[in-house]
């Protein structure tokens, strides 16, 4: 008799050693140049459920190139656990060869090399063959969407979510939930949630004045799938109002509600769900926490922290699935469900190679017509990137991307210091590249990108640096708002990680004059993406786009003004 | 990051404040707990405190209790300057000995429910809610 975990855990350990995710096969195909489309959507269906993850696309209709995290630091019980392992140490814990194409998705190392000899990934005509290949062995697959979807690009500033809505729509999803979607404005959300062809799920999406759960989104949706019932229950980001501006969707109160999880959990099951998948936008490692205090979730698709893993991973007897960013990937995860529970399941990352895997023509013609009336603005050339640099955001600090927001806040804004929110989205450039005015707002579009300049005592900018470092390495996942670390130009400071709220940062140094920040003198600060109504200056993304302009080339260098301990 | 120039101004007067440090436990809190329960001990079972991890606005923190059984139940803010911030006391006929307002807090600290019990017993919960400058997700 073979217990379920025991099952699971079977599963589990099967697919590392025979490599079911398929990683290790690439590598040799990938080296001998012969990955083919047919290779990565190669999966024996599995049971009879099929669940299909996208999330965190940011609005990337088109092919983009994304470097994965160098420094993705976990404390407490996530030190050391995926997804905080980078580089080597990811490659060595999954079996992936250097150099090879999984090396490519999925660790930093020679990005510009690899970025080179794979190109370009995502693309959501590339995304559309992939879920049609599904779909044509699993007809009834379900596709869900985990959010941050209507927001990351110049398109869909312009349409104000539009051609996101559009193109998804021609995916055929079957339930989304929501994070970015809201900084649209409550009303644009309502109206666009109201004409949805698919379910918009949230249950900790509550009414503000009232405390109760939101009439405007769902809280799941029981789908007859393979004979069976799956529950998709929607966790939007539960930190909204705290992160994002909360005076843009001043109706909606959000929240962990882990209590109230469970209620739905117990309320679907006695509706006779077979299966209850959560489509979560809470974080990784806030998933993880979750896993373990609400009982009977079957799968946890996690978004918005934007790792991708090669694997599930297992908490108790609830697999946990992240796909990515950018539309870099889709997961497929097939599942056996007999008997009222999920008996096994079949797992496969697959990395959107958009070289390799073939546009689909009617969703590439629609990505096209959405773009059409902005062509000559997305097209304009800004700049070049010299051949030495990379730009990029994704890490826990610093980027080279942040590094050349900061430069331009202080350059076109002239202030001592300047912030730049520790976002995790924004694709990269390659050596050599030109920058265009579409890869400027790829890294910077947003509805409250205004770039204030402010006076700031050397006291306060400690307490914000203070209040961010615990938002991201507080020991409780739950007490964490998600997000990296603010992005500091013109100061340089130490972290210590490890330590608690007020004594992590210490060392505050103006690099101007090379001086201690004084807690009691007054600094320029210039910096965006204000939570505050009515915050003044010019838009971002113009003030990046005329720095550049005036430098022509853009190069990098190491930026070595932040010193981390107690990794 | 999230600051207007203004709101900056009014926020940095609040900071130098509020300081760096969840606020403690003041000795005001261990008076308000004593005259509560006369220094009985208190179960950890009982009593359901539910608040956010993560206030969305620390000035109207919904929070609720819940304590079947209970004759009457304390509410404290253990961080505030006043610590206290409720008692609900409930009558024999009550259907349900749970309750829920808004509170206001003035930086991270620990919320404290105590439920005394029909029998006099005592229940308590506690849970920290972080009051954040907020900004920076994504």
């Amino acid at each position: 008799m073979i217990s379920r975990r025991d099952f699971l855990q079977a599963s589990m350990a099967a697919s590392a050693i025979v490599g079911a995710s398929g990683f290790g096969n690439w590598s040799r195909l990938a080296a001998q140049q012969a990955l083919t489309q047919d290779q990565l959507l190669e999966f024996d269906t599995f049971g009879n459920v099929t669940l299909i993850h996208i999330t965190d696309i940011h609005a990337q209709l088109k092919p983009i190139y994304f470097r994965e995290p160098e420094i993705n630091l976990g404390v407490g019980d996530a030190r050391g656990q995926v997804p905080h392992v980078t580089g080597a140490d990811f490659r060595k814990l999954y079996g992936i060869e250097d150099g090879s194409a999984p090396a490519y998705a999925l660790s930093y190392n020679d990005f510009a090399a690899l970025g080179k000899a794979y190109g370009k990934v995502g693309g959501l005509d590339r995304v559309a063959t992939v879920i049609n290949s599904i779909r044509a062995a699993r007809p009834d697959a379900l596709l869900l969407d985990g959010g941050d979807t209507w927001h990351g690009s110049y398109t869909c500033y312009q349409t104000e979510g539009q051609d996101m809505v559009n193109v998804m729509n021609a995916l055929k999803p079957d339930a989304m939930t929501f994070h970015w979607e809201f900084t649209l404005g409550s009303d644009r959300v309502r109206e666009l949630v109201e004409d949805l062809p698919f379910a918009a799920l949230g249950q900790n999406i509550f009414d503000k004045e009232w405390d109760e759960p939101s009439e405007d989104f769902g809280s799941y949706e029981i789908f007859e799938r393979g004979g069976s019932k799956i529950a998709v229950i929607g966790q939007a980001f539960p930190y909204m109002p705290i992160a994002n501006p909360g005076w843009m969707f001043p109706e909606y109160s959000f929240g962990i509600r882990d209590e109230r999880m469970q209620e739905m959990v117990d309320e679907a099951k006695g509706e006779g769900a077979d299966l209850i998948v959560v489509l979560s936008h809470n974080g990784f490692d806030v998933d993880k926490k979750m896993a373990g205090r609400v009982q009977g979730i079957d799968v946890i698709l996690s978004g918005h922290t934007h790792d991708a893993l090669p694997e599930p991973v297992l908490v108790g007897e609830t697999i946990i699935v992240a796909s990515g960013s950018n539309g870099k990937f889709v997961s497929r995860v097939d599942l056996d469900v007999r008997d009222g529970r999920m008996m096994g399941f079949k797992h496969k990352l697959i990395p959107i190679f958009s070289d390799v895997i073939e546009p689909d023509k009617e969703v590439a013609a629609l990505i096209d017509e959405q773009r059409a009336p902005y062509l000559d603005q997305l097209q304009e050339v800004i700049g070049q990137l010299d051949m030495d640099s990379v730009l990029y955001r994704r890490g826990n600090f610093n980027g080279t991307w942040d590094d050349v927001i900061c430069d331009a806040l202080i350059s076109e804004r002239e202030a001592d210091i300047a912030m730049s929110p520790g976002v995790r989205w924004g694709p990269s450039i390659l050596p050599g590249q030109d920058i265009t005015r579409e890869d400027i707002w790829n890294v910077t579009s947003m509805t409250y990108g205004k770039a204030y300049r402010s006076e700031m005592t050397g006291e306060f900018i400690h307490v914000i640096l203070e209040d961010v470092a615990d938002n991201l390495f507080n020991t409780d996942p739950y007490y964490q708002q998600g997000g990296d670390m603010v992005r500091i130009g013109g100061m340089g400071y130490k972290i210590d990680i490890n330590k608690k709220q007020g004594e992590r940062i210490t060392d505050l140094t103006l690099l101007k004059t090379g001086e201690a920040i004084d807690p009691a003198k007054t600094y320029v600060v210039a910096g965006w993406a204000s939570v505050n109504e009515a915050t003044e200056g010019p838009e971002i993304w113009d003030v990046v786009e005329s720095h550049i302009r005036k430098l022509g080339t853009v190069s990098t260098s190491p930026n070595t003004s932040v010193t981390v301990t107690g990794i | 990051m999230n600051f207007s120039r203004r709101e900056t101004l009014a926020l940095g007067l609040g900071a130098a404040a509020m300081g760096f440090m969840p606020f403690r436990v003041n000795a005001a809190v261990d008076d308000a707990v004593a005259a509560f329960t006369g220094g009985s001990d208190m179960a950890d079972a009982g009593i359901d405190l539910t608040a956010p991890e993560i206030a969305e606005n620390g000035n109207t923190v919904p929070i609720s209790v819940d304590a079947p059984g209970a004759t009457s139940i304390i509410v404290l803010a253990a961080g505030n300057p006043t610590p206290g911030v409720a008692t609900f006391n409930f009558g024999e006929l009550a259907g349900s000995q749970m309750a829920s307002t808004r509170i206001r807090l003035a930086g991270t600290q620990d919320v404290v429910a105590i439920a005394k019990m029909a029998d006099g017993s005592f229940a308590k919960a506690s849970s920290t809610v972080k009051v954040t400058i907020g900004g920076c997700g994504g």
